[in-house]
């Protein structure tokens, strides 16, 4: 067998996958900027609440977290009747709605590392920046953003590893439809279930590894390139 | 001119201290760490808020707990050095110094770039980051930033404190220099007697909070003798 011939459906699915995920962190990264912002900056009565729904799909069951999201999102969903008639957003046996499941399943690692560089900053900087004349929106995206850049790097490509690699959710609020919702683990479970399927299941496990193994390399040369450029 | 009267609570620490100064000259808020002078320069700055009191700089009421006034910290116009420099790691020397110089409209502007980096002797830094800088040299590029905004006030606390000896001198000069240049007040905070002697006309000193003594000296300098005269001037003869 060969290990670099990839079927057109496999190609697919990878394809399918790196969409899906890539839309998944770019779209959740302004929300899990402000979410680990609040956590790590305010004090207000519920915030442990909030901290908790942030974090319930890293411990809920995955086919839970799936099934609450199409309870809440499908065509007759709370929030989903609502977006189909007025949007015609609709997330059911849909690219999107693995998008929007990759995004929630990955959404609490994506805060946890945001909240890190947060909580790890420096607020006398953010001090000095006051006193030489900038308000708090500018002092945010002079001084605080770019200091936290190697924690949002970390966290985008975490929950890219992650949203890249969701199942439970995906299955259950999306289905298993080739070339709109077949992602790489998808792909990798029908081809386990299908007689014949070991070859293509094994080429898709090792392009699991690499992708993986490439991510965090990734996260690590641009984290470490980031502080070297700080300090010369 | 500066009045303050500043009372806060902080923990055990009991903030309330009442100076002024009319016009310009070096005031030093002197006494031991923990005194509270740093939080009495952070209130004036407006990063602390007081539980009561009042700041006014140059006529302008910037707190008054009565009156319900105050103005946050970008619009006071106050430079503020601080003690570990603060400067942003992430820009060059150049990006530090006009951070806050681009944030201060044109017609309030009252010194440029090019000025400072000559008074400062910063002209082989500006294309460098401020992590490989020296000690001595971080605090004169803070010091040129603070500048920069053409502050109507300049707040110093302890700018020496983290530099050995060495380093000190390459930096008083340079202060010294700053209150001769320019015609703003300047407060000094240290718990250093030699850098207070060398560089403030008046001293204010602060004990557990409290102002011990406040008093109104001249010190030996090349623009005149000494004399011990009572708060008074706001005069040009200034020894910095």
């Amino acid at each position: 067998m060969d290990y670099l011939r990839f079927s057109p459906a496999e190609l697919e699915a990878l394809r399918l996958s790196f969409k899906v995920a890539s839309v998944a962190v770019i779209s959740s990264l302004p929300f899990g900027v402000l979410s680990a912002w609040i956590i790590s900056r305010m004090t207000f009565p519920g915030k442990a609440v909030l901290n908790g729904i942030i974090h319930l799909p890293l411990v809920l069951p995955p086919v839970v977290t799936g099934y609450v999201l199409l309870v809440l999102l499908g065509r007759k969903g709370a929030i989903g009747a609502f977006l189909y008639d007025k949007l015609g957003l609709s997330f059911a046996f849909d690219w999107k709605g693995a998008a929007l499941a990759a995004a929630v399943m990955s959404f609490p690692l994506m805060v946890r590392s945001i909240r890190l560089s947060f909580e790890a900053q420096d607020r006398g900087l953010e001090k000095a920046a006051r006193t030489l004349g900038a308000g708090p929106v500018r002092v945010f995206f002079t001084v605080t953003l770019p200091l936290i850049t190697p924690g949002i790097i970390t966290g985008l490509i975490l929950a890219f590893a992650r949203g890249l690699g969701e199942f439970g959710a995906t299955i259950t609020l999306v289905s298993n439809v080739e070339g709109e919702t077949r992602t790489l683990p998808l792909a990798l479970y029908t081809l386990i279930q299908t007689p014949g399927g070991e070859d293509g299941a094994m080429r898709l496990c090792l392009l699991a590894v690499i992708l993986s193994m490439a991510a965090l390399a990734a996260s690590e040369i641009i984290t470490h390139r980031f502080l070297s450029r700080m300090e010369g | 001119m500066i009045e303050a009267r500043l009372k806060k609570r902080l923990g055990s620490l009991e903030i309330d201290a009442s100076f002024s100064r009319p016009g310009p000259g070096v005031t030093a808020l002197f006494g031991r760490s923990g005194a509270g002078k740093t939080s009495i320069v952070n209130m004036i700055a407006g990063v602390l808020r007081p539980d009561a009191g009042r700041v006014i700089v140059n006529d302008k009421t910037l707190f008054d707990s009565e009156r319900r006034i105050d103005v946050p910290p970008e619009k006071r116009r106050i430079g503020y050095v601080f003690q570990d420099g603060r400067l942003f790691p992430h820009a060059s020397v150049e990006k530090n110094l006009t951070y806050g110089m681009k944030l201060t409209p044109a017609g309030l502007r009252y010194v440029d770039l090019g000025q400072i980096v000559a008074l400062l002797d910063l002209g082989h830094l500006l294309a460098r980051r401020p992590g490989k800088l020296s000690g001595g040299e971080k605090q004169r590029v803070a010091i040129g930033r603070a500048l920069l905004t053409s502050p109507r006030l300049l707040l110093m606390d302890e700018p020496l404190a983290s530099l050995d000896a060495a380093r000190k001198e390459e930096v008083l000069p340079f202060i010294a220099r700053i209150c001769r240049e320019f015609e703003i007040p300047i407060i000094y905070v240290s718990h250093m007697i030699d850098e207070v002697s060398r560089l403030a006309d008046k001293t204010v000193v602060i004990h557990n909070g409290k102002v011990d003594i406040e008093a109104s000296r001249r010190i030996a300098g090349k623009d005149g003798p000494t004399s011990d005269s009572d708060k008074t001037d706001g005069s040009r003869e200034r020894v910095c």
